[in-house]
């Protein structure tokens, strides 16, 4: 598909003054309601959202601007640093496993195994029950399993790390693996047909002929399962927050096994209900950061285009 | 032939190493079957036997579900399919039509409007979600009937860039020819470009059913819980300590809110997942 | 084809927006009730308070009810909004220092002029009345005394936390034979846990704020937990004498209610409010019931009363419309005043401290008192000064299921932790 940035690349003009103009006619009705509705959904809250990270409040109609005091306050926070470096184990982790089985078992399936649609239909489903029920589902597995050696999820760190990992591991690989799958069938069969002519074995196959030609499809699943790591936040509530092991670091109590999201949002709605302007703070860095994922992965797939 | 014998030997092997993975992935769900019958009390003691004898709970957990934590059930459904459905029409309709305008008519507010789309997508949830559900409460969109609203506002980013993706690569050929036949821009947009949009259509309402069917934390913040709760908002509401917590109620609910999702899943899953895998190449 | 395309999407967009609009407006004008209540406990009932309101008088009566541990962070959500709550709880001191700006003064109202005491008051530092109780409760060890005697006890022979404890060991080791055990469940999952991380805490909590006279000045900035022993030994005889295992606790999942209702335990810590629940849904006699205050091995607690006091106190939000305001003063005047209003409050409350209170068919509230005419003092409810109360609770809480998983001093020490340096940081938190 034509990711075309640069709109005028496209055959036959970017405009034709043709079409151009009667539809100019028609902005309200075209672009009316899509902009009304993202002022709303978006523009409005991210400007107010950014304003508000310069504030104290408790309630929105009692602001008190005070500068850059929140991210000072950001910065010094360890419960934030502690989210932060848990959530980027979490992705790495998570990122490899749910990356290196997808491939293998799209690249099993793409070789013709018998019922290979039935497999591709199971490992998918996960995707349709969402987080927080899928969530409680395996809250209450892991709670069947882990109760017959007299612990629990909720026990210790790393039960909860690596609960969440098989969690997502179940609810992602099959995802990627229908992306993985669209990028092998994309190969040219030619290119695969002239390798095993030449002789090439099934190992050098893989490595020296498929994979080089799916880099396109790695960058997507990579920074797809990145960015899904970093905002990562319904999964780690239902399976891991109430009750969960803290730590203390100097006057800061700090949940174990909150990621960043989680870690915002009960900055927000937890108990220190004057601390708002200061969760406000801490979702414009984790914006910048997410942010700056997304840009990345945007060079990233144009530099590839480029190769190809 | 040795080496076929082989091969033949392996794809056996694979086929059986598959059944086994794949039973893996079928458990949690046979298992949310199992301990919807269960008995309350045995639901975390013995979570993986099958519900008969003493365990048996026959329906009452179903019963008992549809009224648990003071709240209607049947209003769960029914508020999540009509969230979803509407979001899904509204931003089908909406974005596809801005799309189009965006790549056709090359002006200042087009280039803001795709920029701020794209800009948009990478912007995380908790980045707008208390800015987000205080406008949506000082509108008073905080019912099912209005967000839809909001799901336009917020999946607007990414949809306008799919589609604009799309519509930049269509030949501008037809819609000349159209125009010179004298048919408007309203016209030309639902005979001649909608019906060349459809693949993407079929991909992006895919992707969008997903998202709002199993959001979370946008109408969990923007809607008044007390009268509306979608599915999760309901289940997580169970588990978040309202009274003591019903595993086996819990699990019966969850059971009849995962039954519509993996009908239509098996329905139409050929779709579905062509729709993801296009839609993810395009992005 | 234009106009009507056009029409369509003017007409699919607008309907969205006017749908919800028009339903809001209705009610405006006369001004209504939004009760955000604290209790999950008392939400049914109510809920008929509301609706007996609203039918008598025609205004709308809206009670929400936030999640057990969640109430601060419903209420700030909810003072945000463009409805905000008419009328809420503030229960206690941290709550008076972070919600006093939004509280009228209550001072020479009609609904002051109902109470009978104004013990349950709470004032700010400007000697503002923010808040005045509502319901006054007692809570300690339920015991079920028909079990209890099945057992070859009476419950004069529980005198203090040695006999409590031979008791309970001794019935928890006859439990296969007897059919019943010691106690209920302690599941420690947001449905129970605030039993022991608010209630239980009080033994170590009380007798500290005794010593130190707290009653008297201001929220202690540390607390010593010179009584966490004591705590232990009541937290060691719950978790050691009932039919479920220490270790499954952490996830919970059980319904210790149910377990009492049922006969399966003597001894179900929890309050006053359980009377209704086990005498209607569970079928109890009153006459089984009674509850025993918590023995902890404190020197003089032969003396000691059931916990009593209040986390209930209503405010009225200052910044309501002024017809709202007087529609919430109309309708709690209603509440302490009517047949309707004082009978419902009793079933869910027990007692209210207001003149007109219904007479109280309580058992539990009537052992209160009698404790009280035998001269025991009132464990008063000290936690009432925690700082960050749902944050500190969920601190203790975690610690305790570490305990729990794997009793020990070192897992004890997490408790201890949690408890004593919990405090101290989350009050510097605050007040930072």
């Amino acid at each position: 598909m034509a990711k075309t940035k640069k709109p005028r690349r496209v055959e036959g003009g970017f405009s034709s003054k043709l079409i151009k103009k009667p539809i100019k006619n028609w902005f309200l009705l075209f672009m009316g309601p899509t902009i009304i509705c993202f002022v709303i959904g978006f523009v409005w809250p991210f400007i107010q959202g950014i304003y508000l990270s310069f504030c104290k409040f408790r309630v929105t109609t009692k602001v008190e601007f005070v500068g850059i005091q929140n991210y000072i306050s950001v910065f010094q926070d360890p419960t934030f640093f502690h989210a932060f470096w848990y959530t980027a184990l979490y992705t790495i982790v998570s990122v490899v496993f749910i990356n290196v089985i997808a491939f293998a078992i799209a690249y099993i399936l793409t070789k013709g195994i018998k019922g290979s649609n039935i497999y591709r239909t199971v490992f998918f489903m996960p995707n349709l029950i969402g987080g927080i029920v899928l969530g409680h589902i395996w809250s209450m597995i892991f709670d069947g399993i882990l109760s017959k050696f007299n612990t629990s999820i909720l026990l210790s760190t790393n039960l909860g790390f690596w609960g969440l990992v098989i969690v997502m591991c179940w609810q992602q690989i099959g995802y990627m693996m229908i992306l993985y799958i669209a990028g092998l069938q994309a190969i040219p069969e030619d290119m695969m047909e002239a390798a095993s002519i030449d002789g090439a074995t099934g190992m050098q196959q893989l490595f020296k002929v498929t994979i080089p030609n799916m880099m396109s499809s790695f960058t997507i699943c990579l920074f797809l399962s990145l960015s899904n790591g970093f905002k990562l936040f319904d999964q780690n509530l239902a399976l891991n927050a109430g009750g969960q092991p803290f730590i203390w670091k100097g006057t800061s109590q700090i949940k174990t096994t909150e990621m960043l999201a989680l870690n915002i949002y009960s900055e927000f709605y937890g108990s220190n209900t004057a601390a708002r302007g200061f969760a406000q703070a801490k979702a414009v860095v984790f914006f910048i950061f997410v942010a700056a994922l997304g840009l990345l992965q945007l060079k990233f797939t144009r530099e590839k285009e480029v190769q190809q | 032939m040795a080496a076929l014998k082989g091969e033949k030997r392996f794809n056996t092997f694979l086929t059986v190493l598959f059944a086994i993975i794949s039973i893996f992935w079928v458990v949690p769900v046979l298992l949310v079957l199992i301990n919807a019958f269960k008995l309350n009390s045995f639901v975390k003691t013995n979570t993986f036997a099958l519900p008969f004898g003493e365990m048996w709970a026959g329906f009452q957990n179903f019963v008992k579900g549809m009224t648990m934590g003071n709240y209607n059930f049947a209003k769960s459904v029914f508020y999540s399919f009509y969230i979803t459905i509407v979001s899904t029409f509204l931003i089908l309709i909406c974005t596809s039509m801005s799309a189009w305008y965006v790549s056709r008519v090359d002006s200042l507010i087009s280039r803001i409007v795709y920029y701020l789309c794209v800009f948009s997508m990478v912007v995380p949830f908790q980045m707008v979600m208390f800015t987000l559900s205080r406008t949506a409460d000082t509108l008073k969109f905080n019912t099912p009937y209005s967000i839809p609203i909001i799901y336009l506002g917020f999946g607007a980013g990414l949809a306008i860039f799919t589609f604009a993706g799309f519509v930049k690569s269509v030949p501008l050929g037809m819609e000349e020819a159209a125009a010179i036949d004298g048919c408007g821009p309203v016209r030309t947009y639902f005979q001649i470009v909608l019906p060349v949009l459809k693949p993407t259509l079929i991909s992006v309402s895919i992707l969008e059913i997903m998202w709002v069917w199993n959001d979370y934390l946008l109408p969990y913040l923007v809607l008044d819980k007390n009268l509306y709760r979608t599915i999760p908002i309901q289940v997580q509401y169970l588990k978040g300590s309202y009274g003591a917590v019903e595993l086996g109620a819990t699990m019966a609910i969850i059971l009849m809110g995962i039954i519509p999702v993996i009908v239509f899943y098996l329905c139409c899953q050929k779709y579905i997942i062509k729709g993801v895998a296009a839609g993810a190449v395009k992005g | 084809m234009k106009k009507l395309t056009v029409i369509l999407m003017v007409l699919a967009l607008v309907f969205t927006s006017a749908f919800a609009q028009g339903a809001e407006e209705v009610a405006a004008k006369k001004g209504s009730v939004y009760w955000l209540n604290f209790k999950p406990e008392s939400d049914a009932v109510l809920q008929e308070v509301a609706k007996a309101y609203t039918a008598e008088t025609g205004v709308e009566v809206k009670v929400v009810t936030a999640a057990s541990g969640t109430y601060n962070e419903t209420l700030t959500a909810e003072m945000d909004k463009s409805n905000p709550p008419t009328l809420f709880v503030v229960g206690n001191q941290g709550a008076v220092a972070s919600w006093g700006d939004f509280c009228l003064d209550l001072t020479g109202t009609p609904i002051a002029a109902e109470l009978s005491t104004d013990a349950y008051n709470l004032y700010d530092e400007n000697g503002k009345l923010c808040s005045i109780g509502y319901t006054y409760e007692c809570f300690g060890i339920i015991v079920n005394k028909a079990l209890l005697a099945k057992a070859g006890y009476s419950i004069d022979d529980i005198k203090d936390f040695a006999s409590l404890k031979a008791i309970a060991e001794d019935i928890h080791a006859r439990s296969k034979e007897l059919g019943f055990d010691a106690f209920t469940s302690a599941g420690m999952d947001g449905s129970s846990s605030w039993r022991f991380s608010g209630h239980l805490a009080n033994v170590a909590l009380f007798y500290e704020a005794r010593d130190n006279g707290w009653t008297a000045g201001p929220q202690p900035a540390t607390i010593t937990g010179k009584y966490l022993p004591n705590f232990k030994n009541l937290w060691d005889l719950y978790i050691n004498n009932s039919a479920y295992a220490p270790n499954s606790l952490a996830t919970g999942g059980y319904d210790a209610e149910a377990e009492f209702g049922k006969g399966q335990a003597v001894f179900y810590q929890n309050g006053n409010w359980e009377f209704d629940p086990l005498t209607t849904n569970y079928g109890m006699n009153p006459e089984d019931l009674a509850m025993i205050p918590f023995y902890s091995g404190v020197e003089g607690e032969e003396m000691a009363g059931l916990n009593c006091g209040t986390e209930g106190c209503w405010a009225i939000n200052a910044e309501a419309a002024q017809e709202d305001i007087d529609a919430t003063m109309d309708f709690m005047v209603w509440m302490v005043t009517s047949e309707t209003g004082t009978k419902l409050l009793a079933q869910t409350f027990g007692a209210i401290p207001y003149k007109k209170a219904a007479p109280s068919n309580n058992v539990f509230l009537d052992q209160a008192n009698e404790y009280n005419k035998k001269g025991c003092y009132v464990m008063t409810w000290a936690f009432n000064y925690t700082p960050a109360v749902d944050d500190w609770r969920a601190g203790v809480v975690s610690a305790m299921n570490q305990y729990d998983n794997a009793p020990s001093d070192e897992t004890w020490k997490g408790v201890e932790t949690a408890f004593v340096q919990g405090w101290a940081n989350h009050y510097a938190k605050d007040h930072n």
